[in-house]
């Protein structure tokens, strides 16, 4: 073994980077804290709040607090669906994708198109595709005899709006998981196959617990972005019907820009921040611990 | 109990079979017996194995198990078990999980598995870790689950291993293969062991099967493979070092090398033009003479410990001879005297016979 010279000047090598940090990160962070712990009249006059906007936007009771909580819990439905169908569909996908041949290249950027279409072209996409009268899935829906306009049924938009970020993500998981599927030796598939293992056997005792290190990052990158939704229900429903699909994203423009409350909208934005980082910690915590339980 | 019987083997992993990764073999292995295929990396042997274990369905040839084709059999319908190169093990499961799964996913009752298993466990000294996770235990210890899982079924006729040593620590190796002879005794089942070790090989095997190319090149006792190499591949492949092997003419009894004549043991008849004429003699029945056979020029005495090996010239040809005990050499010319019963004649790497004088 080398012995590793310690030399505290190592540390100016890091400096680089917090400045970087510092500039993109924390100090529009900072102004963000700023807002919301002061009020102002206008004029740029701003006196000192204290946690006061943090006590309304917490305080379900308040017009501000309730309209926080049912935009939290759509949020936390949105993530919990989105998840639920991508990930599993993503894993089943990725099951059936060839393992080697001339199909896997057209297969795996067929998967992928959808990724790199912007969250925008994206909306735009769905917001002509699933209109009721001319958009091609909207009508075909209707003509089966199923009622569907996603501008004024809260369920209808709900559906369009998991469909499009399942339609837009899922390959995301999908080329995750084929990697992991990749990354499993043969002799692994060859010894199930000695031992009489089923097909579901296979899955259950070899790919999945191989799988579960790139699940872990599917889970906390499709749940940090699900939990963080803006353009799909700004373009296609824009909130509605009524406030059926107004996600926190939403709302906080709503406040911030439509309203000009800035106060609200900082303190707002500071818990939907620390609710993300919150919710990835467990997410991160529970599954490695899990797995390091269960070694032990 | 099998008997494995191999009807013209061979396999070609191109299309238009345009190139053998095995070549047509006709070989029968029997019941209780051990066998290791030996040869370098790409010689064919792991093809072999997989076809045993129907993992690799053969391009020609008929495999039988027992006298019953199995050719096209799927691995889990055959009665083999194999061990990897790399340890498998279920790592959800504990190791008694590990050892129940082959078991469980043949509809075995549970009282039956619970006793097959520790009995397995047992044998491979396995018990103390039976509720363990498999997957926090050692490479050794999983290569024995993997083991495990193939011993413990009843019916197994065969235990195929593809160099199950490779990642084992080099100290715990002995060890494992040590378990490996007992757990033979104690079975009587059929085990094909596949390395490119030849200490392995040689240490592990009733018999030897050495191959190259795709091809066999002799299968015998490592003491056969020792004293009588078929094939000049067989006599430096195995031995260290390896067979000595001298470009010769020969002629009746007598071999030409260089300026020198050699008296041979037996008469030989004069090989096909144009081809590769060899004399084959291992350095172990070749002593350091003051007269002696044939004249060499020696370059270099290695002291080895529990005995002495000479490096010699003989003409333009290098080859080792072993220094008697108490011997010294003075100047750098000596004799070499060969073990008559071990000088050996190749004509293009096979041995000819000779008619005895």
């Amino acid at each position: 073994m080398i012995e590793k010279p310690i030399n505290n000047r190592a540390w100016l090598l890091v400096l680089p980077v917090l400045a970087f940090v510092l500039f993109s990160a924390l100090l529009p962070m900072m102004t963000v804290v700023n807002y919301s712990l002061q009020d102002s009249m206008g004029a740029n006059n701003f006196f000192w709040n204290g946690d006061a906007w943090f006590r309304d936007v917490l305080n379900p009771s308040t017009d501000i607090g309730a309209r926080f909580f049912d935009a939290l819990i759509r949020n936390l439905s949105f993530s919990f669906a989105a998840l639920l169908i991508e990930v599993p569909l993503g894993i089943a996908i990725a099951l059936c994708l060839p393992r080697s041949g001339w199909a896997v290249g057209p297969c795996l950027v067929l998967i992928a198109l959808p990724m790199l279409i912007p969250w925008n072209v994206v909306g735009t996409i769905w917001q002509i595709f699933a209109r009721a009268d001319i958009g091609l899935f909207g009508a075909a829906i209707n003509g089966l005899g199923i009622p569907y306009n996603d501008t004024q049924d809260p369920v209808a938009a709900w559906i369009t709006i998991v469909i499009i970020d399942v339609w837009h993500w899922t390959p995301l998981v999908i080329l995750l998981s084929y990697a992991g599927l990749r990354a499993i030796p043969d002799a692994f598939y060859q010894a199930a196959r000695i031992d009489a293992a089923s097909r579901w056997a296979v899955f259950v005792n070899i790919e999945l617990p191989k799988l579960q290190k790139v699940l872990v990052i599917a889970v906390l990158l499709r749940f940090m972005q699900t939990f963080m939704i803006y353009t799909e229900p700004f373009v296609v429903t824009g909130g509605g019907p009524g406030s059926a699909t107004t996600f926190l994203s939403i709302d906080l423009v709503k406040i911030a820009l439509g309203q000009v409350d800035l106060g609200n909208a900082a303190a707002m934005s500071l818990i939907y921040n620390l609710i993300t980082i919150t919710l990835c910690w467990i997410f991160y915590t529970i599954m490695t611990q899990l797995d390091r339980r269960r070694d032990a | 109990m099998a008997r494995i019987t191999l009807d013209g083997i061979a396999h070609s992993y191109d299309q238009d079979r345009s190139s053998y990764a095995l070549k047509p073999i006709d070989h029968e292995w029997s019941q209780g017996r051990s066998y290791a295929l030996l040869g370098p990396s790409g010689c064919g042997k792991t093809t072999l194995l997989n076809i045993i274990s129907g993992l690799v369905i053969p391009s020609q040839g008929r495999l039988l198990f027992d006298g019953r084709d199995v050719t096209h059999l799927a691995p889990e319908q055959r009665n083999i078990a194999q061990v990897f190169q790399f340890p498998v093990v279920y790592d959800t499961m504990t190791v008694a999980e590990n050892l129940a799964f082959p078991l469980k996913n043949r509809g075995l009752g549970r009282a039956a598995i619970r006793t097959r298993v520790s009995e397995i466990a047992d044998l491979l000294g396995l018990t103390g870790d039976l509720n363990r996770r498999a997957r926090g235990l050692t490479a050794d210890a999983k290569q024995k689950i993997s083991l495990g899982r193939g011993l413990v079924r009843s019916d197994v006729a065969a235990v195929l291993f593809d160099e199950p040593l490779t990642v084992i620590d080099p100290s715990l190796k002995w060890e494992l293969r040590s378990k490996l002879k007992a757990v033979h005794r104690a079975l009587d089942v059929l085990m094909i062991y596949v390395t490119h070790d030849q200490v392995e090989a040689l240490t592990f095997a009733d018999e030897v099967v050495v191959m190259k190319d795709g091809r066999i090149l002799q299968i015998a006792t490592p003491t056969q493979l020792f004293e009588q190499p078929e094939h000049t591949f067989v006599g430096y492949f195995i031995g260290s070092p390896g067979m000595n092997l001298v470009e010769a003419e020969v002629d009746g009894a007598e071999a030409r090398i260089g300026e020198q004549t050699l008296r041979l043991p037996a008469r030989y008849g004069k090989p096909p033009s144009g081809s590769s004429v060899r004399l084959g003699f291992r350095p172990d029945y070749t002593t350091l003479v003051s007269g002696g056979d044939l004249r060499v020029r020696v370059q270099k005495i290695e002291d080895l410990g529990r005995r002495r090996i000479a490096r010699v010239s003989l003409g333009a040809q290098d080859i080792f001879a072993i220094v008697p005990h108490g011997r010294s050499i003075e100047g750098d010319t000596a004799g070499i005297a060969i073990k008559p019963e071990r000088l050996f004649v190749y004509v293009n790497d096979e041995r000819v016979a000779g008619e005895p004088l």
